[in-house]
């Protein structure tokens, strides 16, 4: 019985190809629509966490001041070198401390000048986070100690000053600094939030604070914990260190700040997860839609075969057969069209993938859950015409002209 | 007028003061007004009468497509108006081959199918189905037409897949509802001399709708419908 519903739907089906095709038009589109929302969407989850990885899930970010709400800081004395020394010295766990001062400057090479931020900061801030170099070497010991006029540039840097030329060993503008390149940093693309990390120039703490800033002070201090200890931990010792070495006492606030990575990740994967799912949401309303469309043209189809119905139902078809079959025709369409949409799914995430610079990641969960979904609204939005196909009487459908 | 047809064993339809009415209070239209008929196994009857008279509507609730609003119909024994839908679906697959008013064929399908469909409800499979089929269309005279569609048959060879479809099933009833109305007297009596031999080797039950002397002269019985009662019901010979 199921095959010879089967048989009828698909004849049924031939029969108006093109009235056939724009009726599933809409669950291809709902199918589609959800699918590459839901792709691209884990897509861009995945590229923030690898972002993340990337800057070292272990990283911890002191900066001075209390975040108060939005955005704002309150006024807090700047850290010193030994600030960064005593957190070597007396947190456990850790695996490396990048003190780091910076400020926004030109830098000119010939004829090119290019906006960027200039960091003064030593070699363990390439540890801290995961920078290769790409050409050349880090600073040496007496670069850092006494101030050289040496820089790193990162990707962007050196591509916009120098092109395809050569960077090492060219002397570089930093405002009113003149500096030598010795390296260059591989390319690590934008961050989550857009900024483009390889848009930095590196020289020496000291030279930045000789040279530029003309005081001793550190903006910010960042801390990687050995693989496998508690981040939570390290964040608790540093509070408590940061606290006596700033004499703040009991009953105050603490004024600087402590973040950690793992948060923001938490964050940032949790917004994109939101938006996924209210996309996907916006898709699924479409889907829906589509099956109206095809509720819409198969009670078109009843009203129209009500002869054919009658005719069934006169030689002695169940009302049970006669649901079947218009509830498989709508279940065979309404397949047709999630089929069709998976495929056109697959198609529009490559290329929005592409396009919008987020990794392709075939989520074979949601394919399934897509297709079946499309056989549901088969099921759902073709009850309805099937029953009132089933419930006809023979008499008066035979007589429906 | 009326003969009497009581047998020793139970008719194979009885209708018994069967009425039916159509539409309620002022627009009631009385389309049967209690009829009594018996018709044994193996009859050849002829139902006439002029239009209107109730001739189709008393066919439909004979073959259980349609129930009496009162009155009794019993078809080998079983109370037809107290079944269910499906009770009466499954008693039509069963024991009854349908010619409609109008061919009533299923249009852009071939007349293999058009056969093939009761078939289909009976859980034929489907190469039993076609040879079947086959047969019934060349019992009829159409082998060489199966694949032809309605819209590329003549109206009598419509009428002959139509009842090709109706006796595919080996049917213990055949009702037809003016088999022969849309065809030339030569296509009409061809027709009959198929419904007799029928009716006189393999023992089915006919009941025809006819409004032609012609055609009834076929019959083994006549019963004359006006305005929803029987007028006559008289065996072959019985009535001038
Ligand atoms: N479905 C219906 N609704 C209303 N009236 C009907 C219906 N079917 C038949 N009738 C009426 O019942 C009467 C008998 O109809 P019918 O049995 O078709 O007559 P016949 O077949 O003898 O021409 C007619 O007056 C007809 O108008
Ligand atoms: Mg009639």
């Amino acid at each position: 019985m199921l095959y010879n519903a089967f048989r009828l739907a698909l004849h049924e089906i031939r029969r108006n190809v093109m009235r056939s095709l724009l009726t599933i038009l809409g669950v291809v589109i709902g199918v589609a629509a959800v699918i590459t929302m839901v792709t691209i969407g884990g897509g861009a989850t995945v590229q923030v966490t690898e972002q993340i990885a990337s800057l070292g899930t272990n990283l911890l970010i002191i900066t001075p001041g209390q975040r108060m709400g939005m955005g704002q800081r309150a006024a807090a004395p700047p850290f010193e070198m030994d600030d960064v020394d005593a957190m070597g010295r007396e947190i456990g766990a850790v695996a490396a401390i990048a003190p780091i001062s910076s400020r926004p400057v030109t830098t000119i090479f010939g004829n090119a000048n290019w906006s960027t931020t200039v960091m003064g900061t030593d070699n363990q801030y390439l540890k801290v986070g995961n920078w290769a170099l790409e050409m050349g070497r880090e600073f040496t010991d007496s670069e850092l100690r006494a101030g050289g006029a040496v820089c790193i540039l990162g990707a962007t840097v050196r591509r916009e000053l120098f092109g395809n030329q050569d960077a090492l060993g060219s002397k570089i503008r930093l405002g009113k600094l003149s500096c030598q390149v010795i390296g260059s940093l591989h390319s690590k693309g934008q961050s989550t939030i857009g900024r483009d990390r390889d848009d930095a120039v590196l020289i020496p703490l000291r030279t930045f604070q000789r040279r530029l800033a003309g005081n001793q002070d550190i903006g910010l201090i960042q801390v990687s914990i050995q693989r496998g200890a508690s981040t939570a931990r390290a964040e608790q010792d540093i509070k408590e260190l940061m606290r006596k070495r700033r004499h703040i006492s009991a009953s105050e606030d603490d004024d600087f700040t402590v973040m950690d990575l793992k948060d923001i990740t938490k964050m940032l994967t949790g917004t994109t997860q939101v938006l996924t799912g209210l996309l996907g949401a916006v898709a699924a309303v479409s889907l829906l839609v589509g099956g109206i469309g095809i509720m819409n043209i198969m009670l078109v189809s009843v009203t129209e075969r009500t002869r054919e119905i009658g005719i069934r139902l006169a030689v002695g078809a169940l009302e049970r057969e006669v649901l079947t079959q218009f509830l498989v025709e709508a279940i065979v369409l309404s397949s047709f069209g999630g089929a069709a949409g998976v495929v056109l799914a697959l198609v529009a995430s490559v290329l929005a993938a592409k396009a919008l610079s987020v990794p392709f990641v075939l989520n074979v969960g949601i394919v399934i859950v897509g297709f079946l979904f499309s056989v549901g609204v088969g099921v759902v939005f073709g009850y309805f015409p099937a029953r009132k196909a089933a419930r006809m009487d023979p008499i008066e459908a035979l007589r429906h002209e | 007028m009326v003969a009497d047809h009581e047998h020793s064993e139970p008719p194979l339809i009885r209708l018994e003061g069967v009425t039916k009415v159509y539409g309620t209070g002022e627009a009631a239209t009385y389309a049967l007004r209690g009829i009594d008929i018996r018709i044994g196994q193996g009859e050849f009857v002829a139902v006439m009468g002029s239009s209107g008279s109730g001739k189709s509507t008393c066919l439909n609730i004979v073959g259980c497509l349609d129930t009496p609003s009162s009155g009794s119909y019993l078809f080998r024994g079983t109370e037809v108006g107290k079944l269910t839908r499906n009770q009466r679906a499954l008693l039509r697959r069963q024991y009854f081959g349908f010619v409609f008013q109008g061919y009533n064929l299923l249009s852009r399908t071939s007349a293999l199918e058009n056969v093939e469909l009761p078939l289909i409800y009976r859980g034929v499979v489907r190469s039993k189905r076609r040879e079947l089929a086959g047969k019934a269309l060349a019992a009829v005279g159409l082998q060489g037409r199966e694949t032809h569609s309605p819209a590329e048959l003549s109206g009598g060879q419509q009428q002959r897949v139509a009842i090709a479809r109706a006796l595919v099933t080996e049917p213990d009833v055949l009702l037809a509802d003016e088999p022969t109305g849309n065809l030339d007297t030569a296509r009409s009596l061809e027709i009959m001399d198929l419904l007799t031999a029928l009716n006189r080797d393999r023992g089915i039950t006919i009941v025809i709708v006819t409004h032609e002397n012609e055609m009834a002269r076929y019959a083994d019985r006549i019963i004359n419908f006006v305005d929803g009662e029987v007028e006559s019901d008289a065996r072959h010979g019985e009535v001038a």
